[in-house]
């Protein structure tokens, strides 16, 4: 999507850039094709929101940003370093600021350690810290994300809540002081009340220690709130982004205005969207369609849609669309 | 009163009889097997300042002795004192089978962890070399490696600890890969912990328990393993008393004086018994905290 990159006035540079990225697995001599060929940018103090149906490869786009594993091709350009192809202490060296909050609160957190040891353990890995410093610290964060340090310190994961290990995981991932935290999934095991809450924090710790954000979820309503932008992702493509004020409103590709009109309405009186679900199940990755991965579910698909690949077109200000007949603004 | 709250209460009082029956019964199943666990290995441990007769002075007056106030356990065929060479025995049975663990439990949680841990290559050669030992006939390999120079107890120890080995790989292998694949392994790495640091603080921790449990199980296996050994001469020579040898010199005069069998046997017997009743409770009591994870 190199049009892209150009297209888009720049006047700061991306704390994160992501060009094609590639990322296939060998399963028993056939190629999982998980990702194929996403790129996008995330601005300093930006909250990206990546939204896809189960399997599209959301999570593999999060986890081959943080190296672990590295992506089979393609660049993953983290404040000027390309972090693929470094290694050992080159890679460690940067890992403290790229961090990840992960989707299962419970083994997230090793089993057998401490609260306070879980979220001491990222400082004791660097030397020339004192315990008493440490303690402090690790003090502070706790209450930071909301927890009472003096009540959690010796407990063990087990007897937290759900809600209360994912503000661990999030104090252990802040106390490092990174740019940028990818969340993966980070509240859709949470009850809906505590998934607020948690949203919340996320945004209060956004702004408090001036992070960029990656939001990884399958939930559009959930990413509506807090993010300035979306990516949709299709069977390992990106669909579209666009600012999230602008995707609610008129989303420009057949997939995104599916998944919208399938975000069930809180009013029992609305009258249900007419727009017909997509249906089917996802492609198998093994065997991707060819042209346009959408297409065998598509309503608007057409024969070019097999022949050829839908590039990333602008189609307004900010807003990117990979699809041959896009639908119209309104 | 009616007769209906009456027969309520009464329930409410079985209830509370066999309740109570019932941690009675708990606690005599934890604490007795501790109770002579602590016994043995205090003997054992204590044997040379116990106020016991040497376990090699023979007696012409006392062969075949029967159990009485002087020899507690009786005299065997050549008049020595069954009760101290029982409890000298239990010291070769005891550092056998703690030692054949340790080695099992060094070198098989070694292999298991790494060959878990990292996967791949690594994987293959160490689980196939396991396969190997596996496919070893176990007597023949005893045999073997007892047959080598060196001390006895040292050899005999060393033959159970490789058979050991294998088992102890494929439970540490089959816990890190649990753990492992869990996010919080994936966040040590995103935090810049090295693998050696992950394996040690991260891992490890969790593969206490299961070792745990089968190493107290497998401590009994070894008992018995040394003294089959012993039963057939591979292991401690003679005089050195030992569980296994004991019972087979005296094979021949178990009609005569069943006790110079029965008490070694017996306390061979109770031993492994009660460690398996340890380790069960030990699991017992680690699952349940497992079920609050």
């Amino acid at each position: 999507m190199p049009d892209m990159i150009e297209n888009q006035p720049h006047t700061v540079e991306p704390i994160l850039r992501v060009e094609r990225l590639v990322k296939q697995y060998a399963v028993r001599r056939r190629t999982v094709h998980a990702v194929s060929d996403v790129s996008f940018d995330v601005m300093p103090g930006e909250t990206l929101g990546l939204v896809g149906e189960s399997g599209c490869g959301k999570s593999t786009v999060g986890r081959a940003i943080l190296q672990l594993p590295p992506p089979t091709s393609g660049r993953v350009v983290f404040e000027g370093h390309n972090l693929c192809g470094l290694t050992g202490q080159a890679l460690r060296a940067i890992r403290p600021r790229l961090q990840m909050v992960f989707q299962d609160p419970i083994s997230s957190l090793n089993p057998r350690r401490h609260i306070a040891d879980i979220v001491a353990a990222p400082l004791t890995l660097s030397f020339g810290i004192a315990p008493a410093e440490r303690d402090r610290l690790v003090r502070e964060m706790l209450e930071a994300v909301g927890l009472e340090a003096k009540t959690v310190w010796s407990m063990h994961p087990h007897e937290l809540s759900g809600g209360q290990c994912q503000r661990v995981s999030l104090a252990r991932a802040l106390i490092l002081k990174p740019r940028l935290i990818v969340c993966d999934e980070a509240v859709s095991s949470l009850d809906v009340s505590v998934q607020a809450q948690i949203l919340n924090l996320l945004e209060d710790m956004k702004a408090r220690f001036d992070l960029s954000l990656l939001f990884i979820a399958h939930d559009l309503a959930v990413v509506k709130n807090i993010s300035d932008r979306i990516a949709v992702m299709y069977l390992g493509k990106l669909c579209e982004i666009a600012p999230s004020d602008e995707l609610y409103a008129g989303p420009r590709h057949p997939y995104t205005k599916a998944l919208l009109s399938s975000i069930p309405s809180p009013d029992p009186k609305a009258k249900g969207s007419t727009d017909p679900a997509i249906e089917g199940d996802l492609p198998s990755p093994f065997h991707p369609p060819s042209g346009c991965r959408f297409r065998t579910r598509c309503p608007r698909a057409q024969p070019l849609c097999t022949q050829q690949e839908p590039p990333m077109r602008v189609l307004a200000q900010d807003h990117f669309t990979a699809c041959h007949f896009p639908l119209e603004a309104s | 009163m009616s007769a209906d709250v009456l027969e309520g209460l009464e329930a409410i009082a079985r209830t509370e009889a066999r309740r109570r029956r019932r941690s009675i019964v708990d606690f005599m199943l934890l604490w007795a097997p501790i109770a002579w666990l602590v016994l043995v290995v205090g003997a054992a441990a204590l044997a040379d300042w116990l106020p016991l007769p040497s376990p090699n002075d023979q007696d012409l007056a006392d062969i075949l002795a029967t159990p009485g106030s002087v020899h507690l356990f009786g005299g065997d065929s050549l008049g020595r004192d069954v009760l101290a060479r029982t409890i000298f025995a239990l010291r070769i049975s005891l550092v056998a089978g703690v030692g054949a663990v340790a080695i099992g439990l060094v070198v098989g949680g070694l292999v298991g962890t790494l060959a878990g841990y990292f996967g791949g290559r690594v994987e293959s050669v160490a689980m196939g070399a396991m396969d190997i030992v596996l496919a070893f006939p176990p007597l023949v390999l005893a045999i073997a490696i007892t047959s080598g120079a060196g001390p006895a107890l040292l050899k005999v120890i060393l033959a159970i600890g490789v058979l050991f080995v294998p088992a102890f790989a494929r439970i540490a292998r089959a816990n890190t890969l649990v753990f492992g694949n869990k996010e919080f392994v994936l966040a040590a790495h995103a935090m810049g912990m090295r693998h050696s640091r992950i394996i040690l603080s991260e891992i490890l921790p969790n593969l206490v328990p299961p070792l745990l449990v089968y190493s107290l199980l497998m401590v009994a296996v070894a008992i018995v393993a040394e003294a089959s050994l012993s039963f057939l001469g591979l292991s401690v020579p003679p005089p050195a008393p030992s569980l296994g040898s004991m019972i087979a010199a005296e094979q021949r005069n178990v009609l005569d004086a069943p006790f110079v069998v029965f008490f070694p046997a017996a306390v061979l017997f109770l031993t492994v018994l009660t460690l398996n009743m340890a380790g069960e409770q030990v699991s017992r009591r680690l699952q349940v905290r497992e079920q609050l994870l």
